[in-house]
This record gives C-alpha cells, structure tokens and sequence, in this order.
C-alpha cells in the first residue's frame, strides 16, 4: 500500500513536470476552449434562456475534455511505454493519470465556466455549489475519459476511436451533470438536485473502481 | 454437439406461449386495449436482450481470467444475438408506442436508455473490428464490455427512477403487476421470456460453432 502511494507520486511528479515542461497540452487546450467560447459568442450574443446556457456549457467541457485526455497514453512513446511497464503498479499508472486528469480537467471546466460567464451571461448565483458539480463532472469525465483512452490507444488510436467508444457510456454522466447544473443556475434550493450530485459522485466512485479492476488486463501486452 | 436435446424446450414453450399470446385471456384497459399482447413480445424481447448482455458479460470476465479465445467468441456472438434482440424490441415498442402515447418515438428516459445501450454495443462491435491481432482484440473487447455494461446498468436501473418515464412501474405511474394483470398472463409471460432467451441461446451457439469452424478452417490454411 505504501509503495502505491509512492510510485502514484513519483508518476504525477513525472505527469506535471513534462506538463510544465513543454505545455503544449495545456496551452493548445486552452486556446481551444477560448475559441470555442468565441464562436458561440459571436453565433448567439446573448443566451436567455437557462437550459440552453446549461447546455451549451457542458457542450464546450465536454469536447475540450475529449480533447484533453486524448493524449493521456499517446504522450508516452513505446520505449516509456515499456519502462513503466516493468517498473510500476499498473495501479499506480492509472491512478496517476486519473488524478493527473482530475486536475487538469477541473483547471479546464473552472477556466471554460468563468470565460463563459463573463461573455455570454451568468445566471448563476449559488458559486459553492456550481464549483461542487463543476468538480464532481470533471472527476467523472476524467476517470472515465482516461479508461476509454487507454481502450482507444492500445487499440491503436484510430481517429474518433475515443468519440464513438466515449461518447455512448458517458451519456449517463452527462445527463446527470446537465440536471445538477440546470438545478444550480435555476437558482432551485440544494435538496431538488442534491439526488444528480449524489448520482454523480455514485457514478464517479463506480468508474474509478472499474477501470483500477481492468486496467491491470489492458496493461500487459 | 450432442447437447441439444434441450432444443426441444424453447420449440414446446413457443408453440404454447405464441397461440396464447394471440388468443389467450387478457386484462383488457382503457388505453390499451387488445394492444396489451404486445406484452408477450415487446418486454419479453428486452429480458432477453438484458440475459443474453448478462452472458456475455460473464464470458468476458472468463476470458480475461483464462486467456481462452473460447470464451471470447462467445462472448461476441452473446452481444451480436442481443444486439438482433434489442433491435426487435425498439421495432415492436414503437409500433406500441404508437397506439397508446400517440407517436414511434418519444423523449423518454427508458427510450434513450435503450437507444445508448444499442449504441454502445454496436461501438463494441466498431472496437473488435479495428483489431487485427485475436488475442488483443478479445482483451479490449472483454474490457469494454465489462466497462459498458456496468455503466449501461447503472444507466437503465438507476436514471428511470430519477426521471420521470411514461412506462408503467416508473415516476409515479403503477406496474403493471399491481394493475389486475388477468392471472392467464403471467404464465405465458414468464414462458415467453424463457422462450426467446432459449432461442437466442440457440442462434449464439450456432454462431459460435460457425466461429469456431472458420478458424480451424483458417489456421488450415495457414
């Protein structure tokens, strides 16, 4: 238990330092979501109507997510690859990129929702409680994002491979954070969506645990 | 295969369960009418689908344990019978869709569960066929199966429940078991499911010894 722990730290000092390092990810991510953010902007000005505010938000997080985690196990070349491979927990390898992805994905969905609200509108009023559903759907996306990644990239990474695996089991998620998020920006009291976050943080705590069971099988070649 | 004799029990369950749903006893209501036959057929078509999901999900737990490409083919022709399944029971829901809510196709949590999971089984498919190496191919395979499944679960057990649905038992509306469902039913009822899910079986075997057969017949001429 104690050398998990350290081998998930030393494999996100790893993730973050070649983050700082070159940051391409972060930078072209960023520009992505801002450009995305622009386009909506200039297609609608205003967006009165809550559900499609709501809507189009998620929308945005959840591309720019797709995106994001795309290159999780790409980055690592095959001779990293195997390196790994025979140092580390597999364990750890996925944790490691979960959390890593957790962080990355919140920073994203926090930068994406404040742009979003400062150029197309904010109704939103009650902030602790949109930053929980912002944080509880970036630990779902992620988690599941960086599995589906994993599928995708010793599949050989075609093109789209993570759009058509995704997109199919993450509507689930999608349809539960749409509901919490609506809740908040309605303004509605905490206990009419208090039943998506717990559905969320269920369903968060269920793909963590699966992809720790099945990533060790994916893993070995 | 000298295992079939048990091919006998879904062809008497059928030509029990198949007249009576035409011609049996049933608890007529005032939306649906004589339509309530579609019973026997539309809920028996997705317990099927759902069994045979559940079979396959087990092969492919038993193949990622083994390593035996067996339980990876079967696992395959488990989901591509299904998947047959769930398509017939989209066809015969919107045909009863249409009688009694007035329209094919309405925005209802148990549709769009149906309509994911589809959608899901059919990326599996997208998955195997983009693998050239069999061994490879069935461990991915195993492993977003496994992964789809448990979130497909969740997904028909857990969101109907949250969401309000027009089908009977869900948000509010009562099953159909506490409505009088005429007591002739429900034998033909669970008799039907087992029925189709046998048949299903049946067609999954066929197909994997077709599997089986074109292998050898490949490594022959290899």
């Amino acid at each position: 238990m104690v050398r998990l722990i350290t081998q998930i730290n030393a494999l996100l000092w790893k993730e973050f330092v070649l983050e700082f390092r070159n940051r391409n990810a972060l930078n072209g991510i960023i520009l992505y979501v801002f450009s995305t953010i622009f386009i909506v902007y200039q297609s609608f000005r205003v967006v009165p109507d809550i559900p499609v505010w709501n809507a189009l938000l998620w929308i945005i997080i959840l591309f720019s997510s797709v995106n994001a985690v795309n290159k999780t196990f790409q980055n690592d070349g095959m001779g990293r690859q195997y390196y790994l491979y025979l140092l580390a927990n597999p364990v750890a390898i996925i944790l490691s990129k979960i959390v890593y992805n957790v962080v990355l994905l919140s920073f994203l969905s926090l930068v994406s929702a404040v742009f979003y609200g400062i150029v197309l509108g904010n109704p939103v009023h009650q902030y602790g409680n949109f930053l929980l559903v912002l944080l509880l759907g970036s630990i779902g996306l992620s988690s599941l994002l960086t599995m589906i990644s994993a599928i995708s990239y010793k599949s050989g990474n075609a093109i789209g491979m993570v759009a058509v695996l995704g997109f199919p089991v993450m509507i689930p998620l999608i349809i539960t954070i749409i509901k919490a998020s609506k809740g908040v920006a309605d303004g509605l009291p905490f206990n009419t969506y208090s039943k998506y976050l717990l559905t969320m943080a269920g369903l968060d705590v269920v793909v963590i645990a699966l992809s720790v069971i099945l990533f060790p099988y994916l893993w070995r070649d | 295969m000298n295992k079939s004799w048990w091919k006998i029990i879904p062809v008497l369950l059928m030509a029990y369960a198949i007249p009576m749903s035409f011609a049996g006893d049933v608890s007529v209501q005032t939306i649906l009418h004589e339509t309530i036959r579609n019973l026997y057929f539309h809920v028996t078509m997705w317990f099927s689908m759902f069994i045979l999901f559940i079979v396959s999900m087990i092969n492919a737990i038993f193949f990622l344990r083994s390593g035996n490409l067996l339980y990876d083919y079967r696992s395959e022709m488990y989901v591509r019978t299904s998947l047959l399944f769930g398509f017939i029971g989209i066809f015969t829901g919107m045909i009863w869709a249409n009688f009694t809510w007035g329209a094919p196709w309405v925005n209802d949590p148990q549709l769009n569960g149906a309509a994911i999971t589809i959608l899901s089984y059919l990326a599996y498919l997208v998955l195997r066929s983009s693998i050239n190496d069999a061994q490879k191919k069935a461990r991915l395979a195993a492993v977003y199966n496994i992964f789809a499944f448990t979130l497909m679960f969740v997904l028909i057990g857990i969101m109907p429940r949250i969401n309000d649905s027009l089908h009977p038992g869900k948000g509010g509306n009562p099953g159909f078991g506490s409505y009088d469902l005429a007591p002739a039913m429900r034998p033909v009822f669970y008799m039907s499911i087992m029925a189709w899910t046998l048949v299903g079986v049946w067609i999954a075997q066929i197909q994997i010894q077709i599997k089986i057969i074109s292998q050898k017949i490949k490594s022959e001429q290899l």
